[in-house]
């Protein structure tokens, strides 16, 4: 049934000549339509598609496995990316809210700004953005063994950043924000519930900012070689000039108790 | 049909407002294509539109929008409304026929003002005699409901699609300097046409995406200043406080806002001496209009639009400007589609107004 959709919808795929690149024009189209033409692309073998005049189609990208790149132009919906297992998604435009629900394993690179809970519930693969994220960015993000989620935000973020974050990374550079007058990096409560993984921040943001879950470590060897490799892809992805930025003004900050809630339900 | 109230569905909605600052105005066209982007936010049991500036050739008269379910209610009701106001004009909203669009109640609209007569020696102001009276038809004529009640502006709504019913009411005919819109998915109650967003009293009209956990406490406060909430819709009460704080107490709109989503008492604590006993006042005496639980809402009235979210922001909202215009909406493609490369497009913080007026002199 699906082929058979494909046959209608000819007419929107065209090949650029040499390159083998599948570019869909998603204008008007619905996202059960989209990412049914996308998942019938993939199964015949395309692994470099364009999604051009993309305004809001949700789900793009959702479980899409390894070695596929999808570049997307335009304003992408909810959930994009959500399941995703193992592809690269590149947006040209900013993302909305929940991108990386539940991301399993593979990049997201976003040239712009991100709405609210980016990385929800993720468990593994990268998510890059330029500039700012929305609230509750990293909720409840979680890792186990090799599996270990990593944001990247290049701006500030808003309010619950990592709030019940049990794994994973969370990397905000706070370039170019101070414009904005009376805003910190962070917003109010950040941490709120964590009770693992990590948040790395520029600059020491005032106390009053946290959660009571989580407190700040000094950072070690192998913390700056995790910055170090982030903030390079950063940057070269990015194209930005970050040599103002020091490794030493960055401050960590990880949960005090790694099971502060088992009391709760189940004291003896 | 069982009605709000008497059914709960467990289930998000759509909003989407447009004002052009300097007062020139516009069609539907642009409003329906920014809701129906976000359609999947909504289920087909609710749409809406608000739109100011409508009515130039009447904008001294009360526009009554209202719903009967049948002609008994109607002639009722407009014994009612002959009696307390002088009718300029009246007639049956124009509606084209759209196949989704079923089981449509009579909808009529009424040009009025209030007889000064009775106003004499009531001490009270038309528009709180309109209000007064709008409040009566809803609350004791059974199947009349007055949807819209403003000067120059003019709510229109039903159970279908926003899209839909956008096309039902012709809205890209209307030209207005101000739109606000709603695609409903109802929580907790089934949709009918009285319970579709924007709800209005007088020219105050709120779309909202939330649902408010403080809606009893709400209700029993603007009822004790005669108010009664007849729709069971947390939304109905929001417009109430709005009104009854602005319009009724002429509480400044930033210190109406600070009440509705009051600051946390810790963050009071931070401030100054003189304006933390302000805000500790003001938590203290409207403690019953906080508004609190998840909502975006967009308010519309005569000076222009306010969106708004809860303190936590559990809701989305996207703002955006071009020239004399700016744009809310639930999600930021919602405002690309209809403008492509606005000057500035930003993300609100919960409690943290996005506040565009008619610059001065453009009523």
């Amino acid at each position: 049934m699906c082929i058979q959709k494909m046959k209608e919808q000819k007419n929107i795929g065209n090949h650029v000549k040499g390159e083998f690149i599948m570019i869909i024009d998603a204008l008007n189209l619905h996202y059960r339509d989209l990412n049914n033409l996308l998942d019938v692309i993939i199964i015949k073998g395309e692994r470099n598609i364009v999604l051009k005049n993309v305004f809001g189609q949700r789900y793009i990208g959702r479980g899409l496995s390894e070695n596929t790149k999808v570049k997307i132009y335009g304003t992408p919906g909810n959930d994009m990316g959500s399941y995703m297992d193992g592809a690269e998604l590149e947006i040209f435009g900013n993302g909305q809210d929940a991108v990386g629900n539940t991301m399993n394993s593979g990049k997201i690179i976003i040239h712009g700004s991100c709405g609210d809970t980016l990385g929800y519930a993720m468990r593994g693969g990268e998510i890059y953005v330029e500039g700012n994220v929305g609230y509750r960015v990293g909720i409840h993000m979680k890792e186990y063994k090799e599996m270990k989620p990593v944001i990247v935000a290049g701006g500030k973020a808003g309010e619950y950043l990592g709030e019940y974050m049990a794994g994973g990374v969370i990397i905000l550079l706070g370039l170019n924000f101070e414009e904005e007058k009376n805003t910190g990096i962070i917003g109010k409560f950040c941490g709120t519930g964590m009770h693992g993984g990590i948040i790395y921040l520029n600059g020491v943001p005032s106390e009053c900012n946290f959660g009571k879950e989580l407190t700040r470590f000094n950072l070690i060897k192998e913390d700056f070689f995790l910055l170090k490799k982030h903030i390079d892809f950063y940057a070269k992805t990015f194209k930005k000039d970050i040599k103002h930025l020091k490794m030493e003004s960055f401050s960590k900050y990880v949960a005090i108790n790694k099971n502060p809630y088992s009391n709760m339900y189940c004291a003896y | 049909m069982l009605k709000e109230g008497e059914l709960r569905i467990p289930s998000g909605c759509a909003i989407s407002g447009i004002i052009d600052r300097k007062g020139r105005r516009f069609s539907g066209e642009e409003i329906i294509r920014s809701i129906s982007l976000m359609h999947e936010r909504s289920n087909g049991l609710g749409g809406g539109f608000a739109a100011y500036g409508i009515y130039p050739q009447y904008k001294d008269f009360y526009a009554f929008h209202i719903f009967y379910e049948n002609l008994n209610i109607k002639m009722q009701t407009e014994d009612f409304i002959a009696k307390y106001f002088d009718i300029e004009n009246a007639g049956s909203i124009p509606t084209k026929h759209v196949p989704s669009i079923t089981n449509k109640p009579l909808i009529w609209r009424y040009f009025v003002s209030p007889r000064i007569h009775m106003l004499k020696g009531s001490f009270i102001s038309d528009a709180e005699f309109t209000s007064r009276c709008v409040i009566k038809i809803n609350k004791d004529y059974s199947g009349a409901y007055v949807f819209s009640s403003g000067k120059n502006m003019g709510t229109f709504k039903g159970v279908g699609y926003p899209e839909a019913i956008g096309e039902f009411f012709m809205l890209d005919t209307y030209k207005a300097y101000m739109w606000t819109a709603h695609g409903r998915f109802p929580t907790n109650t089934p949709g009918w046409w009285g319970g579709a967003h924007p709800f209005t009293i007088l020219d105050w009209s709120v779309v909202h995406n939330g649902e408010i956990s403080s809606y009893d406490t709400n209700k029993r406060f603007v009822e004790m200043y005669g108010y009664k909430c007849t729709l069971q819709t947390d939304t109905e009460v929001i417009t109430y406080l709005f009104d009854m704080l602005a319009r009724k107490f002429s509480i400044p709109m930033e210190k109406v806002i600070k009440i509705i989503a009051a600051p946390f008492w810790s963050e009071i604590e931070k401030e100054n001496e003189e304006l933390q006993f302000e805000l500790k006042s003001m938590r203290t005496v409207y403690a019953s209009a906080l508004i609190n639980g998840p909502f975006s809402i967009i308010l519309g009235y005569e000076k222009g639009m306010i969106a708004l979210n809860d303190r936590i922001k559990l809701r989305s909202l996207v703002a955006a400007t071009k020239d004399d215009r700016t744009y809310v909406a639930s999600e930021e493609s919602a405002i690309r589609i209809i403008c492509s490369n606005p000057d500035k497009i930003w993300f609100p913080g919960g409690g943290d107004p996005v506040i565009a007026l008619l610059e001065e002199g453009q009523k």
